[in-house]
């Protein structure tokens, strides 16, 4: 007997380094379940990992920022069967500048970054945990490891992400289910197409590589590059007095 | 400095702007952009063709899709953004490979069209851009167009070895062709001169599907057009299918520029020659090195230092080939210029598809030329009165310095290609040429 295909669903699924990690799973045949905002995009996605072997592909189509829409949604994909992997890609890097001046603006990305990814990371893992099985990977980032002036908007959402995930860890600690927070450096993706070329700034396959991985074994944080683990433990030894007047 | 450089990394100019573009469906408006525009792919042509100095690059890598593939007729559609190497990773596991490759498998699928790429199996397949079925071209008037050899048959012709001039390449749906085995049955043979190089060839080109000589550029007198002559087959046993690899080797850095001179190119290539001490062998090779031999190290442009390196690549009609090919060769080795990597090809009489397309029937012979200034483009302008004579031409994609007359008298459909020029895109090299 040939085992079933692995069961994956990406959130976000039109995001640089999660459709990376789509293709890393589709060459073995997994099925997905994609979600994405924008019809198009994720169409195109999922043509492209049919192309690359997956064994089915749904679409769903949808704002997750939508908190409500989550029940349906997770009806929808358990409707499917057990839920193997599950990865959480969505987010905008907010305009630092435009936040301060818009507390509105910046509650909204809060919520973009946030409140609607631990709102289902929490559903996910409920149901991961009665299935005894299954991993939850969430895109977190270094930026959430400590709070600095060029973009403590981004950086506060990265860091209630950082502190709900611990809680998960433990939480799902001999349930056989696991929980991966992932804190990817600098990646070259959509988001980042504005930065400029710079050996500290990496191609989304590896990132991609490293999650997929990590996502078989047990819950852990996983710095992807794994150098940026280092270079955050300096930054956060800076002290605070330091950390005011440093502007990046 | 820009990372938005051709691989000769000359001439160092940059563009005003880059947009990557990620997604085929929400496209900038090309109309609306601060000077001419064109697309930018892995930046593997030589001399300027990719570059755009003081204009506007569409970086095309974010179109990396395949769209869909079918498994009776192994037609791929994919956006032009897609690399060659994605494309044999994926396919060569399920036993389909590319139908037409060049030498470096980090080239995307819109830069093979743009320059019409050839391989070692010109003879038997013709030019990549003869594999092309449809491909959707973007002008700058909004309007996206579905070419292929039927509809907008012209559009389509141009677009084939057009140089990317006349819109943006989307997509494209390519024939793949079905292997058994990836692997190469492949014979190295030694050749003295270029006389051998022609019998091997004609003796050669109906039994093997992939024919190609490394040459000797720097061998002088009775040893001029000495070389090592490869020609192969797909082989018809089954193999274990080619696992995925990884470069080890990068060059991270510029090299001193005097690296690559006369005497440790003269010792390597020497030391390369001998090593085929056999007169024949024969072996089972597996495609990254038959195909892609420097794909292995990366950045290995960077080797000729900052100054960076000229390639001249071109072709003489088989009638005029063997003398002009031979005071060619003793022009370059009279100059003590040439580097090791000098190839010698003979291009079979499958029509190529582009108006500006480079393959035709005769000989090619391509290599590499570290800049050494005004001594280099001398040599080059010496080679081209001898390929212009001959009725030859000289490779645009490989291309940083020829002239207006020596580009139109290389490609005669060139007022034909011209009217289907995007009034909106533009080159470095086009500009200079139709200057």
């Amino acid at each position: 007997m040939t085992p079933r295909p692995l069961r994956v669903a990406i959130f976000g699924a039109t995001s640089g380094i999660a459709h990376a990690a789509g293709r890393e799973w589709a060459r073995d045949g997994a099925a997905f379940f994609l979600v994405g905002r924008h019809e198009a995009k994720l169409d195109g996605v999922a043509r492209d990992l049919a192309v690359r072997g997956a064994s089915a592909v749904r679409a769903w189509v949808g704002d997750l920022t939508d908190i409500r829409q989550h029940e349906s949604m997770v009806d929808e994909l358990l409707a499917g069967g057990p839920l193997d992997r599950a990865l959480l890609a969505w987010g905008v890097l907010p305009d630092q500048a435009a936040c301060e001046a818009d507390p509105m603006l910046f509650a909204q990305q809060f919520t973009v970054n946030a409140t609607s990814v631990l709102a289902l990371a929490a559903r996910l893992a409920s149901v991961l945990e009665s299935q005894r099985h299954g991993s939850v990977a969430v895109l977190g980032s270094v930026a959430g490891d400590r709070g600095r002036r060029s973009n403590y908007a981004y950086g506060a959402a990265k860091a209630a992400i950082d502190v709900f995930m611990a809680g998960l860890r433990a939480r799902l600690r001999g349930t056989g289910a696991a929980a991966i927070l992932v804190k990817p450096g600098f990646v070259r993706t959509p988001m980042t197409a504005h930065l400029p070329a710079s050996p500290l700034v990496w191609e989304p396959e590896p990132v991609a590589r490293a999650i997929v991985r990590a996502m078989d074994g047990p819950s852990r944080v996983l710095y992807a590059p794994f150098f940026w683990r280092y270079v955050m433990q300096g930054i956060r030894l800076l002290p605070e007095p330091i950390m005011q007047r440093v502007r990046f | 400095m820009s990372q938005y450089l051709s691989w000769g990394r000359l001439p160092r100019v940059a563009p005003a702007k880059v947009v990557p573009l990620s997604s085929r469906e929400q496209l900038p408006d090309l109309a609306g952009m601060q000077g001419p525009v064109l697309a930018y792919g892995l930046g593997r042509s030589y001399g300027d063709s990719c570059l755009n100095e003081g204009g506007v690059l569409l970086a095309t890598r974010g179109l990396s899709r395949f769209i869909s593939f079918d498994e009776e007729t192994g037609v791929l559609c994919c956006e032009a953004g897609t690399s060659l190497a994605e494309i044999l990773e994926t396919f060569v596991p399920r036993g389909w490979t590319l139908p037409v490759t060049p030498g470096t498998k980090f080239v995307t699928v819109g830069g093979a069209i743009a320059n019409d790429v050839h391989g070692k199996n010109h003879h038997a397949a013709g030019t990549f851009g003869a594999h092309v079925r449809r491909l959707e071209l973007l002008r700058s008037d909004g309007e996206r167009t579905v070419c292929s050899p039927e509809e907008h048959c012209e559009l389509f012709s141009a677009t084939i070895g057009g140089l990317g001039l006349t819109g943006l390449v989307t997509w494209a749906e390519i024939g793949l062709r079905r292997t058994e085995s990836p692997l190469i049955d492949a014979e190295y043979i030694r050749m003295r001169g270029l006389d051998e190089f022609f019998a091997l060839t004609a003796e050669s080109d109906g039994r093997f599907e992939f024919t190609v000589a490394w040459v000797d550029c720097l061998a002088r007198g009775t040893d001029v057009g000495r070389g090592i002559f490869m020609r192969g087959n797909y082989a018809d046993v089954p193999a274990p299918l080619a696992a995925r690899r990884r470069s080890r080797l990068v060059v991270p850095f510029d090299a001193p520029s005097g690296l690559l001179n006369r005497h440790t190119v003269g010792a390597f290539n020497t030391l390369y020659y001998l090593k085929q001490w056999r007169r024949h062998t024969r072996k089972l090779v597996d495609p990254e090195s038959f195909f892609y031999p420097l794909d292995g190290i990366r950045n290995w442009n960077r080797l000729y230092g900052r100054r960076g390196f000229f390639q001249y690549q071109c072709v003489v009609p088989l009638e005029s080939g063997a003398p002009a090919m031979r005071e060619i060769l003793t022009r370059i080795a009279r100059s003590g210029q040439a580097s090791f990597l000098a190839v010698l090809k003979v291009f079979g009489d499958v029509p190529s598809p582009g108006m500006l397309s480079f393959p035709r029937a005769g000989v090619t012979l391509a290599l590499d030329v570290p800049n050494k200034g005004s001594s280099t483009l001398a040599l080059f302008e010496s080679l081209d009165r001898v390929t212009a004579e001959a009725g030859g031409a000289v490779y645009p994609a490989k291309d940083a310095r020829m002239s207006p007359m020596q580009f139109r008298e290389s490609f005669p459909r060139l007022e034909e290609f011209s009217r289907h020029v995007d009034p909106n895109f533009s080159s470095s090299f086009w500009r200079r040429v139709s200057a």
